[in-house]
């Protein structure tokens, strides 16, 4: 695990806040009628992400959500033809033909976002296979949530992944709800990590808002899925600030509990830390911001800019000739 | 020339396709030691070792799900549902994510995924273990549909489906694993997207497709002692489907009869008559006759089961109600 000096820190400070200002950014366009469809964003999430992909290299993979904007902007992905995407233009990832919950980069080693919960766990234990067939020691991290942790593909894919040793980290994000419902009304076990010993695998729990322990843990089990021991179940427990979907009347909880939660604002709680221990000065921080204010605003402008896919397009693609 | 079963089409075909690419890789459940469950991978476990023959957990979503993963990154996996009954646990993995992946991700991906399983009716398999599914990956775009009615034809289509760098459902049938066919000493491959006219015939042309093409054939012999010259047109694959042949045959005959093993409502046959009546209404001389299985669960007793099925006699009655 690479220790964490000051660049690094100075980096997931920057992913964490990338995809803080890119996903506020998204859903202002959104309400204001730029981007259609629906979106999920992943504001109060970003310790996750920020985290476990500091691990990562553009060799190792991840599979995502349909919650994945996060996920894939902390892995590399490049603002503008995100945002082009989301606005359903010609330059986005998917030449506007996937949208919000099917962003992907083979090249960065981005599986796709996946707009069925539970869809991408057995596509993660696939890519796991093929790096340990491939005799690397790459990993594929699989991410997934607390309602994504009921479903069968869950547990097939799991399982094939344990009794195979695949090279898979399963991070599950129990952000305590699935869509409207509770995890109290979803499901009995205290945990999600304790699903793990169904697969006699380790099973780990971070605290999901702190991104010292998120990257200390996702560290050790990377580490271990590199080294061939095997897959690992995590679990971060955290919550996403805004809704399901960017306009979510949320009457499913409170405000109290939400206004708890964003006390501990994983960025808020970054800063202070690394303020207080004197790793980093304000300014360092306030320089990231205003860099990638400045990237997000480019990024919108492109996505804004940019024709249209012609109506071909949308014929195109569905075979490989 | 020599003569092999279906069944051997199946093991010489994967057999040549992983020594020829290491890459491919085959995963399902009990086809190692076990062989399969229809003794289509036997021996190839002591050939090519078990990082190759890989035995699933029972789990149709992991085993779709995981060979659409390794193929993302360069594998080219053959995955066996050990019947065709078995894909709707595997549904969202072959629907929502291996056919769509592609598409929804703006063309940059390759999905080599090919998906061999077996359906059918003939051996009291009963409502879960003998449908015709095949309409289920027809409706999804971004699936190839192969079907092969005899060996010779299975061998090559195996391999170009394994070759192929999409997705194809690869349906066998269960009754046909012991039927065998002259294939060639060489090497050889057949296109995917390409039918093949089985017999030539002037006065109706069937198209039939898996099994229906033996039983088609069996029936235009029949007819043909009454004076009836069937052409039986056999797509082999069914999605890209070569319309042109149909149309060319039917061109000729002027008569359509449509054979398919499936439960009829929104069939296969329905779309090869739908195709038929758009695009070469002209041509036709009599109304396009459809010959089905009934739309009720495949029933176990013997009797119950030919009763509702397809056979000689109702392709006969069929062809008959339009000829002469």
């Amino acid at each position: 695990m690479k220790p964490l000096d000051k660049a690094l820190l100075l980096e997931i400070y920057r992913k964490m806040v990338s995809v803080r200002i890119f996903e506020e950014t998204a859903a202002d366009l959104f309400l204001k009628g730029q981007i259609p469809g629906f979106l999920h964003v992943y504001i109060g999430e970003e310790a996750v992400a920020a985290g476990v992909m500091a691990h990562l290299t553009d060799q190792d993979y991840i599979s995502s959500t349909h919650r994945g904007h996060g996920h894939a902007v902390a892995k590399g992905a490049r603002l503008d033809m995100m945002m082009a995407e989301l606005h359903g233009k010609k330059t986005g990832y998917c030449h506007g033909k996937g949208g919000s919950m099917h962003i992907a980069d083979l090249d960065l080693g981005i599986l796709g976002a996946n707009g069925i919960v539970g869809g991408g766990v057995p596509i993660a234990t696939g890519a796991g296979l093929a790096l340990k067939l491939q005799g690397t020691d790459r990993v594929c991290v699989c991410f997934f949530g607390d309602g994504a942790s009921n479903t069968g593909a869950f547990y097939e894919g799991v399982n094939l992944a344990s009794v195979w040793d695949l090279p898979v980290v399963f991070v599950c994000e129990n952000n305590q709800y699935a869509e409207s419902t509770p995890r109290a009304t979803h499901q009995r076990v205290k945990n999600v990590s304790d699903r793990a010993a169904a697969f006699n695998i380790p099973g780990i729990g971070m605290d999901g808002m702190d991104v010292f322990d998120v990257y200390q843990k996702t560290g050790e089990a990377i580490d271990q899925a590199r080294a061939g021991k095997g897959p690992i179940l995590l679990e971060a427990r955290t919550y996403r600030f805004l809704g399901h979907f960017v306009g979510d009347p949320q009457n499913y909880r409170t405000k109290e509990e939400v206004e708890e939660w964003k006390k501990r604002d994983p960025i808020q709680m970054f800063r202070k830390r690394v303020i207080e221990e004197k790793q980093c000065v304000a300014a360092d921080l306030d320089a990231i911001d205003a860099q990638i204010k400045k990237d997000i605003d480019a990024a919108v402008e492109f996505a804004r800019q940019s024709p249209e896919p012609e109506v071909e397009l949308a014929l195109q693609d569905i075979f490989t000739e | 020339m020599r003569k092999i079963t279906y069944r051997e089409a199946v093991t010489e075909a994967l057999r040549e396709e992983m020594k020829r690419d290491e890459r491919v890789y085959l995963l399902g459940e009990d086809i190692a030691e076990f062989g399969g469950s229809y003794k289509t991978t036997v021996g190839l476990l002591q050939e090519f070792g078990k990082e190759r023959v890989r035995n699933t957990p029972i789990s149709e979503a992991a085993i779709i799900g995981c060979a659409l993963g390794s193929a993302l990154l360069g594998m080219r996996p053959v995955a066996e549902l050990m019947y065709v009954d078995f894909a709707g646990i595997a549904m969202d993995q072959i629907a929502n994510q291996t056919a769509k992946v592609k598409y929804m991700f703006g063309g940059k991906a390759k999905v080599p995924v090919t998906i061999r399983t077996q359906g059918g009716t003939g051996r009291s398999s009963a409502a879960q273990h003998a449908q015709s599914l095949e309409a289920w990956f027809l409706h999804v775009p971004g699936l190839k549909v192969v079907m092969p009615s005899n060996a010779y034809d299975l061998k090559g289509l195996l391999k170009a489906s394994i070759r192929d760098d999409n997705p194809v459902i690869f349906i066998e049938h269960k009754l046909l694993y012991a039927t065998t066919s002259e294939i060639p000493d060489e090497e050889y491959l057949l296109p995917l997207g390409k039918a093949d006219v089985k017999r030539q015939g002037k006065d109706v042309t069937i198209v039939a497709n898996s099994r229906m093409v033996q039983l088609s054939l069996a029936a235009a012999d029949r007819l043909a002692a009454e004076g009836i010259e069937c052409e039986v047109v056999d797509p082999m694959t069914l999605a890209p489907l070569d319309e042109e042949t149909i149309l060319n045959s039917v061109g000729k005959t002027n008569k359509l009869v449509v054979v398919n093993e499936a439960a009829p409502v929104c069939g296969f046959a329905s779309e090869v008559a739908a195709i038929v009546a758009e695009k070469g209404f002209d041509l036709l001389d009599a109304p396009i006759q459809r010959v089905t299985s009934m739309h009720t669960p495949i029933p176990f007793a013997p009797k119950l089961e030919k009763y509702v099925t397809v056979s000689e006699e109702k392709i006969m009655a069929a062809v008959k109600k339009i000829v002469g």
